[in-house]
């Protein structure tokens, strides 16, 4: 039953409305002729020329992106760890400060992650001599360190509305409960497990804050850059480079939507088939 | 009783029905749930939709509670015409399968939700919150909240809850599904007294036949959204009127056949499961020639050693299985013609197993009386 | 290789058995380790490279400025600590003033998200099928764009020539008297943007909770309400509402906490006379290069922050538990 649908439907409509009117205005502005950003000019797709001649940005992106790869592989293979830590080794000793330590990333305002990573790095530096300069590698360690938190939230969550008996039918058949890790639990959580890589991929790509206390010189990534830039005001440059980003960005998330609904209607199209040959 | 039921349930004499259910019909797109069933229920009934899966009787339910609206037909109750009032306006109340108790709130504020909306004084509400946990012996748990409480206690609180109003017509959905045997052979006396006591109309829903059998006045047999039978547990057992509502209720024996003549009510059919020719009771036969379907219940067929002196029909055949059960004992016999024959028989004398009627293999002979069979037609 | 452990010792995985037993180290290594290993990892990482930072801060915040690289010092005598980075907290009036326009910015931010986010994610759970996975997939697609990019965005719109600003300058005029017509509305570098902006950005953060929670509620609750006599907003108001608590705490400290400490918002279209407390902290760091007071200021924050943090921490493991066990 539809209580008040005109109500709720019109909240969302201006809902997404409020979500998308900035970002249409800036994809359209980023076609602007002139150099104003708020004011038309005239079509015009030299800004993703020049944007896509600059040396800087590439840089930047390929800066960006390896880092991107490089911790969210190891934020997954960690948060993995411990989203099954939290959820099938319940009680271990200090779980629930453990379990706190997993959740805090998550909320904590990146400020204070940013200021403490970096304080680190000086310690250590003082101390054990490494790392002597500050850049990809520092950047890397404190990306994971909170992109982990994201991955472990996911796994533990979908380990623990997973059937146990399964995992109890495959001891039952004689797996040791390492095999049955092995052989049953990952691959059965391995859309989630595959969902949180990309979700540490986009936090790292897009990450200005704790990057911006933990870099050094010459380890300027897009966001830093952009932030910079940013800062000095509106430009059509900008403007392109954000409806690249949102382009591709909103590319991937539909297919991913669409390969999902696929894959969903697929299985039900099987479960159909089996129900009718039952019967 | 004072009332006779028609083939389609329609209630004629004096009394008005309490509740009409008209002509309804629900369609979801294409297809209908629901096709054009007519019931009358007399005021203080307890009556059962009976029916497997998809039948439509939980369909039929929640039009009854306003959940959904028919396509074609009207609800009428005690002289009003409900079928357009949402459930909150209709003086109808029900007992969810899943018991939908709410868990934010306590035992005695579940029990008393529905009496927010009453014009009552807060005592008046108290006291018939208490009233209604005696009812259900539940006084000492009001404190309690739904996921403190054992399923039995929770179906409890959910009849309670459903009570609370008065309502004119109580509506239950499986209410013994949950339940194991024990609780459930208790809580089904339970829910008789409950409805002595209150007087309110029931309909109960529900997919198994003994809980149908058992708790009510009257049975409405159904089967793809329509109307098979309705009628009396007795009614529905021993003079099913077609095949499904036979073949559906306990256990039943089936031959084919046609009729070879009928005189002074006596009918002769010709059985070739059988081999040969048995004679069945029946007021109105249909003409020599026609194809009928002779049903006879296991419990209905004797089976003896020897062959039985006196017997109208009777025929030969070997046990193929043999099944005790303490206070019976079902045997499946293989006729000459190949068909499997059901037939129990309750073990009235103590007896060892060497001193039973027939053992696998042996050849026994079975038989029926006339009047215990039951001629079918569709 | 398999020694004299019961069956029940070795394909436990639930840890509830006692250790002791007098194992060897390379017993418990075969037996257990790769359990023990997969637990520890990712502690030792936390603990390392998450807590222990935070440990240095609040060390840092107890020392005093210096012209040196890295720009601080620990005094020289006994107890080696200053406190007059926190004594400075209190005494002047910019730092307590940044908490409070934190705390009134975020707050005012977590209660436009619930006011706009509550209904949205009602009807997304009222929609069936396809559209509802569209309507969803909608509302994750800005939060994997750039935050950074979603913020510019807004400058784009509220500078005073954009089309927007002269679209709403145009309504407003419309609406007011001829003499307080208005060129431009002021919406850059102010509180209003602030908060504008942190309820754009954080608007999915209080959007998804809530709906993982009201999609989970269970429907013949509300049919259980109705056939007791209670109208729809009365069904709201006693069932949805009260059960939705949990996702409306989680989404409130979700959005509210890390606001509370935003800097990119507040440096980017706030005010910067009255600035927020991440603000400050990111200035006082960078620009002023005085580590010991940033940190000072950001252990404060911390701690301000601990007891919503451990609310939230409750609320969601209550709701992970919610999902394991069945009703």
């Amino acid at each position: 039953m539809n209580r008040h649908p005109l109500f709720l439907f019109s909240c969302l409509c201006f809902g997404f409305a409020f979500f998308y009117i900035p970002i249409l205005s800036m994809i359209f502005f980023s076609f602007n002729k002139s150099r104003l950003a708020t004011v038309w000019g005239g079509f015009s797709i030299q800004w993703y020329g020049k944007l896509l001649s600059d040396g800087q940005i590439i840089k930047a992106a390929v800066l960006s992106l390896e880092i991107a790869l490089l911790s969210a592989t190891f934020a997954t293979i960690l948060g993995t760890m411990a989203g099954i830590s939290l959820a099938r080794f319940k009680r271990f000793r200090g779980s629930t400060f453990f379990s706190g330590l997993v959740t805090a990333p998550l909320v904590m305002p990146e400020v204070i992650t940013g200021i403490s990573s970096l304080m680190l790095f000086i310690f250590m530096a003082q101390w054990i001599g490494w790392p002597g300069q500050r850049g990809f590698t520092t950047i890397t360690i404190a990306h994971i360190t909170f992109s982990m938190t994201y991955v472990a939230t996911i796994v533990q969550s979908r380990l623990s509305s997973m059937d146990l008996s399964i995992e109890e039918a495959a001891m039952d058949l004689g797996s040791k409960p390492w095999q049955v890790l092995k052989d049953v639990t990952l691959p059965i959580i391995f859309p989630a497990i595959l969902s949180g890589w990309l979700l540490a991929f986009t936090i790292s790509l897009d990450d200005v804050v704790i990057t911006s206390f933990t870099t050094g010189p010459g380890a300027t990534t897009l966001p830093i850059l952009i932030w910079s830039k940013v800062r000095l005001g509106v430009t059509p440059d900008i403007n392109a480079l954000a409806t690249l980003i949102i382009v591709v960005v909103g590319l991937g998330v539909a297919l991913a939507g669409y390969l999902m609904y696929r894959v969903e209607k697929q299985r039900q199209r099987d479960m159909q088939i089996a129900v009718a040959a039952n019967q | 009783m004072g009332t006779v039921a028609s083939h389609n349930g329609e209630l004629t004499g004096a009394a008005q029905p309490f509740l009409r259910i008209d002509a309804v019909t629900k369609k979801f797109g294409g297809f209908t749930a629901v096709d054009n069933v007519s019931i009358d229920v007399r005021k203080g009934e307890l009556f059962s939709l009976l029916g497997g899966s998809g039948c439509g009787k939980t369909t039929l339910l929640r039009v009854l509670a306003g959940f959904e609206t028919p396509s074609l037909g009207r609800v009428i109750i005690d002289g009003q015409d409900v079928t357009d009032l949402p459930p909150y306006e209709r003086p109808v109340n029900m007992m969810f399968q899943s018991y939908a108790l709410f868990p934010h709130m306590s035992v005695e504020k579940n029990v008393g939700y529905g009496l927010k909306h009453e014009a009552m004084s807060d005592t008046g509400r108290r006291d018939r919150v208490r009233h209604m946990l005696d009812l259900v012996q539940l006084t000492e748990l009001s404190g309690r909240k739904p996921h403190q409480l054992s399923g039995g206690q929770r179906q409890r609180v959910a009849l309670a809850r459903a009570l609370a109003k008065q309502p004119k017509l109580l509506l239950l959905d499986e209410p013994l599904g949950a339940l194991d045997k024990k609780l459930r052979e208790r809580t089904q006396f339970e829910i008789m007294n409950i409805q002595d006591k209150t007087g309110i109309t029931f309909v109960v829903v529900t997919h198994d036949q003994e809980e149908a059998m058992t708790l009510s006045t009257r049975i409405a047999v159904m089967d793809k959204g329509i109307v098979r039978q309705i009628g009396t547990p007795t009614e529905i057992y021993e003079y099913p009127r077609n095949r499904f509502v036979a073949g559906f209720i306990g256990s039943i024996n089936q031959f084919e056949g046609a009729v070879a003549d009928s005189a002074n009510g006596s009918t002769a059919v010709d059985l070739p499961a059988v081999g040969g020719r048995v004679r069945v009771s029946h007021k109105a036969p249909p003409p020599p020639g026609a194809k009928v379907m002779i049903a006879v219940r296991p419990e209905k067929i004797v089976i003896t050693r020897n062959k039985p002196s006196n017997a109208v029909n009777a025929f030969k055949g070997r046990v193929q299985d043999l099944g005790y059960f303490g206070k019976d004992s079902l045997y499946r016999v293989k006729l000459a013609s190949g068909v499997l024959v059901t037939a129990n028989s309750v073990n009235a004398r103590r007896a060892g197993e060497h001193e039973r009627i027939a053992t696998w293999e042996d050849e026994v002979w079975l038989s029926f009386d006339p009047s215990s069979a039951i001629l079918l037609m569709d | 290789m398999e020694g004299s452990r019961t069956l029940a010792a070795d394909t436990d995985t639930t840890g509830l058995l006692p250790r002791g037993a007098g194992y060897s180290l390379r017993n418990w290594f075969n037996r257990r380790g790769w359990r023990n290993i997969i637990i520890a990892s990712p502690y030792v990482w936390l603990l390392a490279f998450f807590l222990l930072p935070f440990l240095i801060v609040i060390a840092m915040s107890l020392a005093t400025r210096a012209g040196t690289s890295p720009p601080f010092a620990f005094a020289d005598t006994w107890p080696y600590v200053d406190f007059g980075n926190i004594a400075r907290l209190f005494e002047d009036p910019v730092y307590v003033r940044a908490y409070l326009t934190s705390i009134y910015n975020a707050g005012i931010a977590t209660a436009l998200c619930l006011l706009l986010g509550y209904p949205m994610a009602l009807a997304i759970t009222r929609v069936r099928g396809t559209w509802r996975n569209i309507f969803l997939l909608l509302v994750i697609l800005p939060f994997w764009t750039s935050f950074l990019l979603r913020v510019y965005a807004w400058i784009g719109l509220m500078g005073a020539n954009s089309w927007f600003n002269k679209f709403l300058t145009a309504f407003i005029n419309v609406l007011v008297p001829a003499d307080m017509a208005l060129r431009s509305i002021p919406m850059m570098n102010t509180n209003f943007a602030v908060v504008l902006v942190m309820v754009y950005s954080y608007l999915p953060f209080m959007i998804l909770p809530l709906y993982a929670n009201l999609e989970r509620l269970d429907g013949t609750l509300n049919e259980a309400a109705m056939d007791l006599g209670s109208k729809p907003w009365q069904v709201f108001r006693d069932v949805t509402l009260p059960l939705s608590l949990p996702g409306i705490i989680a989404g409130g400290l979700l959005v509210f906490i890390p606001a509370s400490g935003e800097v990119i918002i507040p440096s980017l279209v706030g005010d910067a006379s009255d600035p927020m407390i991440g603000r400050v902290i990111n200035d006082e760091f960078s620009a002023a290069r005085d580590w010991p007071m940033a940190s000072a200021v950001a252990v404060a924050l911390l701690f301000m922050l601990v007891v919503p943090m451990m609310l939230y921490h409750r609320f969601e493991s209550r709701a992970q538990a919610g999902s394991e066990v069945k009703s």
